[in-house]
């Protein structure tokens, strides 16, 4: 069974706030549902399908499904970190296509700014019960230290420079400055990005995603519901999953999972990566980017810091325009999630309601993809490819 | 409850470290060593692994230095002489002299709270 036509993206919202202290986590997960809905000329009523991801307070989707008063045949609660909400538009399209569920709805919110638990230099908290805790927590892993190793790897195998990984960050700036919600919004150089403080070799401040309140949601239906929708029609033609780590011991950091989810989501679609005319790729730090560029086949392995240099990255001059909402480098990365607003702007872009002067022309077919957990450790990746119709 | 004191199946590991002993887990059917240790071998899946002493002599995979905190520290990959790579930190080194390729031997450092952590040191 594919899921290729099976399913539309009917409802997009990302919450406009980026600092939220007088809200609950709950309390936006129901707003974005509630501008998801709208975005579609959808009712509470006709949500039967709910997803979520490891943000959602509660044990998987119960309590959110409680608070929003949500009555569903169908949940999800498929934690892969960021990644999570690029999986589940596919599983809405499977859970769609088997009968299971008509309208499914899935929201992402968080509040890392409000609650103070910003950053990725102090060690990470997972839970010590997991079996690869004692062997990592103990000599400090972090966030941007567990990408730090992937970027002094990927320096030292294929000669990635400073300046190239910099340029992924200058790309997202011209962007973010058509963006008056992005928490970044003035033009940086790559100058300006390599003379940042030094966090964690190789990775400088501005090598970093910003950290904000906020969230998102979609709605994703089945066709003939869609189709009697006013909005344009954003169909679902492919997608990947796959989960990379350790392998026993076998660590090898100059690649990701996106290996696995991106052919897999380019055969089911029956494309290539030739006939995609925007992307949106997870940008947790602008080496994430490289790699996965490379992974998804966007260029050959190793020639990442080339491919994104000199402005290739930017829509209306570069070859492949990415992340036109300015991403999770300078919009946007609420609850430390980036993958919700990569199909968010996947979506804008297809309906052609990016802002005028990101809107890549004729864009008829995008590629959302993420990267969730560490890059550096073990992580998740999904590819989701949207054709607009 | 400390990391290291909550899985039975490593036990032996931290208390041989805290003896000045670095092991390491080998299958004993298809005789691959594997990290971080597991009673089930990640590769044949065999029920059967077994401790065995590391040489404790290994080459740096990739190392990032963090430099916004307090005491700067160098977490890495080490890649092990019986094959497998682990996470760990460089120490008593100048961080900026570190290179990928690097060989390193095993330092075991105890923390503030006693527990001993198998760290590696320019050889």
């Amino acid at each position: 069974m594919t899921i290729k036509n099976k399913a539309y993206i009917a409802g997009a919202f990302e919450h406009p706030t980026r600092h939220a202290p007088d809200k609950s986590v709950a309390q936006l997960h129901a707003e974005v549902a509630r501008g998801a809905l709208e975005d579609a000329g959808l009712t509470k009523n006709d949500i039967d399908g709910y997803f979520c991801g490891g943000d959602a307070p509660g044990t998987g989707p119960l309590s959110m499904v409680d608070y929003m008063n949500l009555k569903v045949r169908h949940v999800d609660s498929t934690n892969i970190g960021g990644s999570s909400y690029i999986a589940h538009v596919a599983h809405a399209a499977e859970a769609i296509a088997a009968g299971k569920c008509n309208v499914a709805l899935i929201t992402l919110a968080g509040r890392p700014r409000s609650e103070g638990t910003a950053g990725g230099v102090p060690p990470r908290t997972d839970n010590p019960v997991q079996p690869d805790f004692a062997w990592e927590q103990p000599f400090g892993l972090a966030t941007v230290n567990a990408y730090g190793l992937c970027a002094m790897r990927h320096m030292h195998e294929f000669g990635t420079t400073a300046e190239q990984f910099a340029w992924v960050k200058v790309a997202a700036s011209h962007h973010a400055q058509h963006n008056p919600n992005a928490v970044l919004r003035d033009l940086v150089t790559v100058e300006q990005v390599v003379k940042s403080p030094m966090i964690s070799d190789p990775i400088h401040r501005l090598d970093c995603c910003v950290i904000s309140d906020g969230g998102g949601a979609l709605i994703v239906a089945r066709p003939e519901i869609a189709k009697n929708l006013k909005r344009p029609l954003v169909k679902v033609i492919g997608a990947g999953e796959a989960p990379k780590h350790q392998m026993g011991g076998n660590v090898d950091l100059t690649y990701s999972a996106a290996v696995w989810s991106g052919p897999t989501a380019f055969a089911e679609a029956g494309i290539k990566p030739a006939d995609v005319k925007y992307v949106s790729v997870y940008d947790s730090f602008t080496v994430t980017v490289v790699i996965q560029l490379e992974d998804l086949g966007f260029c050959a392995k190793g020639k990442g810091g080339p491919f994104v240099a000199d402005g290739n990255l930017i829509s209306g001059q570069g070859k492949l325009p990415f992340n036109t909402d300015g991403g999770g480098l300078c919009n946007n990365h609420p609850a430390h999630r980036g993958g919700m607003t990569k199909v968010i702007e996947a979506v804008r872009q297809l309906r052609g309601e990016a802002h005028p002067a990101v809107q890549v022309k004729n864009c008829d077919i995008a590629l959302a993809h993420g990267t969730g957990g560490l890059l550096g450790t073990r992580h998740g990746a999904a590819t989701l490819i949207l054709e607009r119709e | 409850m400390d990391a290291t004191d909550n899985s039975p199946e490593v036990k032996a590991f931290w208390e041989a470290l805290a003896d000045g002993r670095f092991l390491v887990r080998r299958c004993t059917d298809c005789s691959r060593a594997h990290w971080y240790p597991r009673g089930v071998c990640p590769f044949c899946f065999s029920g059967g692994t077994e401790w065995v002493d590391g040489s404790g002599r290994g080459t740096i995979y990739s190392y990032s230095v963090m430099r916004r905190v307090q005491t700067p520290y160098a977490i890495a990959y080490v890649t092990l002489e019986e094959g497998p790579t682990m996470m760990t930190n460089i120490v008593d080194c100048s961080f900026d002299d570190l290179r990928i390729g690097q060989a390193v031997r095993l330092s075991i450092q105890k923390r503030a709270d006693g527990l001993s952590l198998p760290m590696f040191t320019p050889a």
